[in-house]
Formats: C-alpha cells, structure tokens, sequence
C-alpha cells in the first residue's frame, strides 16, 4: 500500500488551482459545484489511490470530468422559462477578460487550453484528460490560443 | 475560497468521507491539535509536538481522508475550554481508543477514570491494569497516551512525588497539577 498524505494537503496546495480550471470550463457562476464535485469525487476514490505520484495532475483530471458532465447535464436540462432573470446574473470581475474569452472557445479548446495554463498540465496529462493523442492535444492548444490572440487583440 | 473549503468539509461530513476531522485549539499553554472520528475524539496534540507529524501518522493509521473541519470538533473545543478555566472537572466527551491496545489500552482506560485533583503513581497503574510488576510498561503507556488532557496522564506520577514524564514538557505537566490544585502556587 502507498503512503497517502493527509488529504487536507491536497486541498492545501491545489484547492486554487482546481478553482481556476472549473472557472476557465464551467464559468464563474457554476465553479463552485464544479470545484464541490471535484473535491468528493476524489475524497471518495482517495483510500484505493495506488500511486501518490502526481496527486496535482490527478486532481485536474477529475475537474475537468466534471466539467464536462456538467456541460452534458447543462445540454440536457430544460429550459424554464418562466424564471428567465432579466440581467446578467454573473458581474465580469477585472481581469476576468481572458477567461470569459476562454469561456467562449470551442469544448476542445478551452478544455486544452484551461489545461494547460490553469492547470499548468503538460501535453501529455492534456490527451490523456480529453482522450486524444498528445498531437491532436497540442493541436487544440494551439488552434484555441491563435483564436483568443485574434478576440483580444 | 474560505466559504467553498467550508462547504466541502460540511458535505463530506454528511456522505460519510470524513474519517478524520481536525482543528487548531487555543489553550493557556499553546496551540492544541484536536483530531477526531465519527467514533470521538482519537488525538490530543500537544503544543511541543509537531502538527504535521501526528496527521501524517493519522493518514497511516486511521485513513488518509484527513480534513481540517472545525465544526467537528466543537464540542471538544468547548469542554476544554471549560477544562483550562477550572469549570469542568470531568470530560463526556466520546472517545476513539483506536490507536493503543493490549496493556497499553488497559492502562490508558484506567488513566481516564483518575479523577480532576487526583494522583497516581506508574506501579498503581500497573496493579490496577493488572501487572504490578509492569511499572516501566505503565510509564510507556502514559507516554504514548494519544488522547493527554482528556485522558489524564499528567495525573499519574512516580512513587514518592517526583514528577516523572510528560509528552508537553514538565513545565506543562506542573501547571497542569496547579491547575488542579495538586501542586501550590
């Protein structure tokens, strides 16, 4: 069995990073459950984890699972009209520019591109998070940052 | 940030994932770290030891589902409180033995029930866990007391007075016992 540090260690060093990807994918409003969703998610697996190795990379692969069930469970869901707000709910934050362009990228994209510099992963953790070739991941990457350069230049 | 750290200790508390919740107490003797199962309370770190050290040996022996969760801990916080302001002489609160067994529990068990304001020696330890001769055996199993304050073994001294050992340094041990009365001053 491996030696598992005390979970709290996990959200000590990587509660902000986990927070900024399900932003970048999920949007502010919704980053919340999705960070929730993350955190029980892997409290629940924890105990049976074999390998401590990359504990960061494994948390981020599993933000990003849920952020695309949420979008699946989003897609699905109903419209209800009757309840329709008529103003913007979420309030842009400065400095949130560059991340509601992300929002607004393609799924593969902005999931490459939240990734890679929210979730600091590298290429390879980046295909094997959206279950495409390392190629096809950086691909992606660079098609989502050449469209962001061209929306906020 | 704080908030959803909040929430997420608080939904793990209610699906069951929270193995062992902690907290950072106050005490007049320094920082207090409060470790506890769905059981009650498992350890009492004391001010001169280090914190994350007793967590890292939590997630080895008890579950590494690990959560600093204040609420959890609450009511422990509060009967120590209590405790340190001589309010309370007798703790109710539940505890999780998990963590010692054989003599050393026998021995432990026997600690609890010494009452606030009270002394023992190690060999009545010994003869009351039911190995007069098993002194030293008595002083290993106060030292290794993973629940000191609410399990007293501040309360337990060698024969004849002298102090003996304490896991928080002597100089907690003393004012522990002038606390209770036992010593002047």
């Amino acid at each position: 069995m491996t030696e598992l540090p005390p979970f709290q260690t996990l959200i000590d060093e990587h509660a902000g990073d986990v927070m900024a990807v399900c932003r970048g994918t999920v949007g502010r409003a919704d980053a919340d459950d999705c960070f929730q969703e993350t955190f029980l998610s892997a409290l629940r697996a924890y105990p049976e984890l074999d390998e401590a190795g990359n504990l960061r990379g494994w948390l981020i692969t599993i933000a990003h699972r849920k952020a695309v069930d949420h979008h699946r469970a989003k897609g699905r869901r109903p419209v209800p009209v009757a309840e329709v707000a008529e103003v913007a709910v979420e309030d842009p934050e400065p400095g949130d520019g560059i991340w509601t362009a992300v929002g607004a990228l393609p799924p593969k994209q902005r999931a490459a591109v939240t990734l890679r510099y929210a979730g600091d992963l590298p290429h390879s953790e980046i295909a094997a998070a959206l279950g495409c070739s390392p190629e096809a991941a950086r691909r992606s990457l660079h098609e989502g940052i050449k469209r962001l350069r061209k929306e906020l230049a | 940030m704080k908030a959803s750290l909040n929430r997420l200790a608080e939904r793990a508390a209610a699906e069951g994932l929270l193995d062992v919740a902690y907290a950072m107490a106050d005490s007049p003797f320094g920082q207090l770290l409060l470790a506890s199962t769905p059981r009650g309370l498992v350890r009492v770190g004391l001010p001169n030891q280090d914190a994350d050290a007793l967590l890292v040996d939590l997630a080895t022996r008890v579950s590494p589902r690990v959560l600093e969760a204040p609420g959890q801990l609450d009511e422990a916080r509060r009967e120590l409180d209590l405790y340190f302001d001589g309010r309370l002489e007798r703790f109710r609160l539940p505890l999780d033995w998990r963590l010692s067994d054989g003599f050393q529990l026998a021995v432990q068990r026997r600690i609890a029930r010494i009452p606030f304001g009270q002394t023992r020696t190690y060999t009545e330890m010994a003869r009351s866990a039911g190995n007069e001769r098993a002194v030293r055996a008595a002083g290993t199993a106060c030292g290794r007391n993973p629940i000191p304050l609410v399990v007293p073994c501040h309360r337990v001294l060698r024969t004849g007075g002298a102090l003996g050992g304490y896991g928080g340094g002597l100089p907690m041990k003393e004012g522990l016992l002038r606390l209770e009365g036992v010593l002047d001053g």
